[in-house]
């Protein structure tokens, strides 16, 4: 035990004063945190929409009308003809275009049916499919407007109309900063943790000072605890203060209890630094272990649900997301900062992130080897 | 001069294989107290990694070793505790100051607070480096980085040190002040094993062997080995076995 003392000090010192390490750990998150939310939105505007409009009704122009009013698109013009429009598209200057026949607003009348044609560039996938999609609501709702002028119903309709209402629980306004606020602390946490730890050992094995150690009677489990404390303290310092710009800049305040996070973000922690740790025993060079850490995180990050939805993974990939801490981390985040849960509802993500802690810094004391 | 009962070193057919090249073949030897023990040979020669297994950093392939009474293969923490190294490479902490890597160090090796206070002044004394004592140990010159870096070896007392070529690259002023020290720890009954490409240095140490394509090709005292190769110095007796070296870089 004080020989950890002293594996501490001098790991603080160390850290303390370097700089570049200081400025990483403190201001890096923070400006990640303030620009990256402003930058990763999950809502699609701006669409840029080209209308070829063949018919110049009335209809036509009330149609186009409620389009460019819903907000999410930008009328880029006019179009003679759909190949105009379509070079539009080539050059990327229109994401959509609605081309909307000759006697739209007759066929519609008369015939009670009329096709538009709706063209999407999908090279931008999200832009494509989502703004094909609110298009498609905003011509139903236009139908369902025509309808109700022109049939004079009786009393009854004689379709039966189920209307589907949601009601947004959590994050009544849809905000996605709520959505993705936390989850993106949740990322910087675990990157600013698993990296400082991974590079740190790696680093002393390069600079040849382990051998030093190495020669020492020192206990193998209090070598890796002295390189584990500092970086927990660390990293709880960089969630606080990412709370803190969550508190102020989004105006996040968990509706969970403080405890019940910090609770969780402990033992995980652990689990991070331990997972750091363990690829540092692994690794002879600062690039290896850069490469390793690097691929791990993309494979935790892209399968931890924060930009896709895990449950719309296939089964494979949920059997993988199983086994990824930041998962974990991601859903208690969103569990105690929106939805309020108490620390008995997280427990089991606490339970399997406690057994990662154990077995990844089980594995790191193991695989660190003072006699080769 | 030398007692035959007290041994701290010794070593028996000790192997290290790497596949198929064998770094180090079947060296037996032994070292008595106090004694200051020179390990010469050539580049490539294999005495880095004979060293390393002897301060239970390396694990020998076969033979037999003790140090200080404990087994290479089985107790390299009690090994641990008993010797102190000096490697080929800086591996003091050039972040930390000349005061904290002395804290830090006597720490490791569980001095008490109160003995590294006093252990730091006798250090920071006898180096020279009172002025020195709160500067970063990277902006030092390589030689008072060596003497810092042997002093720090022998805080803890250890009954035996492992320097591997302690003087590579420092003037030979430094090298001289270095020897002092070499010499001072001695008296103190610290078993020196030192490694060296210089060959005035190997005129001081007490018994020297000379390490060839990973087989310890002569171990004598200066003297002898002078006389049985019949020339005046050492650097001669390094020659005639050294050149024919197959190893080497």
């Amino acid at each position: 035990m004080r020989t950890l003392r002293f594996l501490l000090r001098k790991e603080f010192r160390q850290i303390f004063r370097d700089k570049s390490i200081v400025a990483l750990i403190f201001f890096m998150p923070m400006v990640q945190l303030i620009l990256m939310p402003l930058a990763a939105d999950y809502e699609v505007r701006n669409i840029n929409l080209s209308v070829v409009d063949h018919d110049k009704s009335p209809y036509s122009q009330k149609l186009i009308a409620k389009i460019i009013a819903s907000g999410y698109f930008r009328l880029t013009g006019y179009n003679a003809s759909f190949k105009e429009a379509f070079g539009l598209i080539e050059s990327d200057k229109a994401d959509l275009i609605l081309e909307i026949p000759h006697n739209f607003e007759r066929n519609l009348i008369r015939e009670d049916h009329e096709k538009l044609f709706v063209a999407v560039n999908a090279i931008n996938g999200t832009k494509a499919s989502l703004g094909g999609s609110y298009l498609g609501s905003i011509i139903g709702d236009f139908n369902a407007d025509i309808r109700m002028q022109l049939v004079t119903t009786p009393r009854f309709s004689q379709f039966p109309v189920i209307e589907v209402v949601a009601s947004n629980w959590f994050n009544p306004l849809l905000n996605y900063k709520f959505f993705i606020v936390p989850g993106i602390l949740a990322i910087l946490v675990t990157m600013v943790g698993g990296f400082l730890t991974a590079l740190n050992i790696v680093r002393e094995k390069e600079i040849g000072t382990i051998e030093q150690i190495n020669v020492t009677p020192i206990k193998k489990h209090i070598f890796i605890l002295g390189k584990l404390i500092p970086f927990w303290v660390l990293a709880n310092v960089v969630f606080t203060i990412g709370l803190i710009v969550a508190r102020f800049v989004y105006g996040i305040v968990p509706e969970g209890s403080l405890l019940t996070l910090y609770a969780f973000i402990s033992v995980y922690l652990l689990a991070v630094l331990g997972f750091g740790l363990l690829i540092s025993t692994f690794c002879d060079t600062q690039q290896q272990a850069m490469f390793i850490m690097f691929f791990f995180m993309m494979l935790f990050i892209l399968l931890g649900g924060l930009f896709t939805s895990i449950d719309s993974m296939p089964d494979w990939a949920k059997l993988i997301t199983r086994f990824n801490p930041v998962r974990y981390m991601i859903e208690v985040m969103r569990m105690v900062i929106l939805k309020g849960s108490s620390f008995n509802d997280i427990l089991p993500h606490l339970g399997i992130v406690g057994l990662m802690a154990v077995v990844l810094n089980g594995w790191a004391i193991l695989n660190y080897k003072k006699t080769n | 001069m030398m007692m035959q009962d007290d041994k701290v070193i010794v070593c028996e057919k000790l192997t290290k294989r790497f596949g198929d090249f064998i770094a180090t073949n079947e060296i037996s030897f032994e070292v008595h107290k106090g004694e200051i023990f020179g390990f010469l040979g050539a580049n490539g020669a294999g005495k880095t990694t004979a060293m390393r297994m002897l301060c239970g950093l390396s694990s020998p392939s076969s033979g037999k070793a003790t140090i200080a009474g404990y087994d290479v293969y089985t107790q390299t923490e009690q090994i641990k505790k008993n010797i102190g190294y000096m490697s080929q490479k800086f591996s003091l902490y050039e972040n930390l100051t000349v005061r904290e890597n002395i804290e830090f160090f006597g720490g490791i090796y569980g001095l008490s607070d109160q003995k590294i206070k006093s252990k730091t002044e006798e250090l920071l004394q006898v180096l020279g480096l009172k002025s020195e004592a709160n500067k970063l140990v990277a902006s030092l010159p390589l030689g008072w980085k060596q003497k810092l870096s042997f002093s720090v070896a022998v805080l803890h007392e250890p009954k035996i040190v492992f320097l591997d070529e302690p003087t590579g690259g420092v003037d030979p002023v430094t090298r001289r002040q270095f020897w002092d020290l070499i010499y001072e720890a001695s008296d103190r009954g610290i078993t020196v094993f030192v490694t060296t490409h210089y060959m005035d240095e190997a005129e001081y140490c007490n018994r020297i062997s000379i390490m060839v394509d990973g087989k310890m090709e002569v171990l004598d005292t200066p003297a002898n080995l002078k006389n049985r190769f019949h020339v005046r110095s050492m650097d001669e007796v390094f020659y005639q076995l050294a050149r024919g070296a197959k190893r080497g870089d």
